[in-house]
C-alpha cells in the first residue's frame, strides 16, 4: 500500500514554519521533541545542519524552511522527527519547526503533474488549503520517487 | 533445588581508538589503523613537495622503503581551515600520512554508528561512521578514504618524476602503535 492508496482520509500533522503550515503524513512521524544540544562535524551535505542525540540514535537536523519559505527558522521551537522508509529500512531526520504541531484527520487531494516534487498532496483545514510534504524530495539522501509508507498508525506527538 | 545457571552477558566489542583535532575539529581513528605517530618536526628534511593542483590536500610526500607516502592534511581533506600541523600519523598498510593538529586522547568506543543516510555526499567516504563518547557525537574516520585509487595513480605518477630521500628510523616516533 502506498499513500496514493490512502488519499481518501488520512492522518497528518501540521506543522509551523515561520508564518506558514504545512503537513506530513502522521505515519511519517517519529515524535515531536524539544530542542536540544546540536553536534557539528565536517561534511558536504549543505541541507544538513548538524545532527541531534534522540534516544539513544544520532538523528540528522534538515531545515526545510529555507527551501519552503525562502529562509532558514530564526526560532526553533520543536524538532519534528520524522521517519524515511527505504528498502533498507527506516531512517530518522530532525526538521525543525517554529511551533506547536497538531495531528488532524482529514481528507486529501493527490497533487497534480504541475506541482513542485515536494508536494505530496493537498488538504484543506480552517479554511487554509495547506501542502502534505513529500519529505522525500525535500530531504537529501533519499530517492524523492519512493513514497512507499508503513500503514498509517497513529503516532504518539507530544513535546 | 538446582541454581538457575547465571546469564551470561554478551560481551561488548570495544575498539581502541584515537581522537585527534584537526582545524579544532575532533575526529577519531581506529588506533590500529595508526602505525606510527611522529612529530611533524621529525620529518623535516624528509618530505619532499608535491605540486598537484587536482589535490591541494597532498602537499608532501615521504619516501619509505620501496614505496611512498602521501601526506593528507587533514583539515582540508575534512574542508576545513588549514591550521599548523604538529603531529603526523602513518597509517597501517596504507600509503597515507596525516597531517594533525594534536591528540586530544586515547579511548575505546562500544558502539558504531552508521552514518544517517541523509548524509549523501563525500562524507560518506570519509567516516566509518559515528559514535558517542562524553555526550558527544564523534565521526570515525575511514582510514581508506583519503585518497581514491585514481588520486593515487596520479600522485604516482607525480612522484615517479622526482627523487626523494627515504624516511629512516633515524628520528623517534613519538608513539608506535
Amino acid at each position: 500500500m502506498n499513500l496514493t492508496d490512502q488519499l481518501d482520509s488520512c492522518s497528518c500533522v501540521l506543522l509551523r514554519l515561520g508564518e506558514r503550515r504545512f503537513a506530513l503524513a502522521a505515519n511519517q512521524v517519529a515524535e515531536l521533541a524539544a530542542p536540544s544540544r546540536i553536534f557539528r562535524f565536517s561534511h558536504k551535505t549543505p541541507e544538513i545542519d548538524g545532527v541531534i542525540l534522540r534516544r539513544g540514535r544520532v538523528v540528522p537536523v534538515c531545515d526545510i524552511a529555507e527551501k519552503l519559505v525562502g529562509k532558514k527558522l530564526s526560532h526553533r521551537r520543536f524538532y519534528l522527527i520524522a521517519t524515511r522508509r527505504h528498502p533498507q529500512g527506516l531512517d530518522w531526520i530532525a526538521l525543525p519547526v517554529s511551533g506547536e504541531c497538531e495531528l488532524i484527520q482529514t481528507d486529501l487531494t493527490p497533487a497534480s503533474p504541475s506541482d513542485s516534487p515536494h508536494v505530496f498532496a493537498w488538504l484543506s483545514y480552517q479554511g487554509e488549503v495547506i501542502e502534505v510534504l513529500n519529505l522525500y524530495a525535500l530531504t537529501p539522501g533519499a530517492d524523492p520517487h519512493f513514497t512507499t509508507v508503513p500503514p498509517a498508525s497513529l503516532p504518539e506527538v507530544h513535546a | 533445588m538446582r541454581l538457575a545457571t547465571p546469564h551470561k552477558a554478551s560481551p561488548v566489542r570495544a575498539e581502541q581508538i584515537i581522537l585527534f583535532r584537526a582545524s579544532s575539529q575532533v575526529f577519531a581513528i581506529s588506533s590500529t589503523s595508526v602505525q606510527e605517530v611522529r612529530s611533524v618536526d621529525s620529518l623535516a628534511g624528509a618530505a619532499v613537495e608535491v605540486n598537484e593542483a587536482a589535490l591541494p590536500k597532498v602537499r608532501h610526500a615521504l619516501r619509505r622503503g620501496d614505496r611512498y607516502l602521501f601526506v593528507i592534511n587533514a583539515p582540508l581533506h575534512f574542508g576545513l581551515r588549514p591550521t599548523p600541523a604538529a603531529l603526523i600519523f602513518l597509517l597501517r598498510k596504507s600509503r597515507i600520512a596525516l597531517l594533525v593538529d594534536g591528540i586530544e586522547k586515547m579511548t575505546t568506543m562500544t558502539r558504531l554508528q552508521a552514518l544517517p543516510g541523509a548524509f549523501c555526499h563525500e562524507e560518506r567516504a570519509w567516516y566509518r561512521g559515528l559514535t558517542v563518547l562524553d555526550q558527544n557525537v564523534i565521526p570515525v574516520v575511514n582510514p581508506s578514504g583519503f585518497l581514491t585509487s585514481e588520486e593515487l595513480s596520479l600522485l604516482d605518477a607525480v612522484t615517479s618524476r622526482q627523487s626523494l630521500p627515504e624516511v629512516t628510523g633515524a628520528a623517534r616516533p613519538e608513539l608506535t602503535l
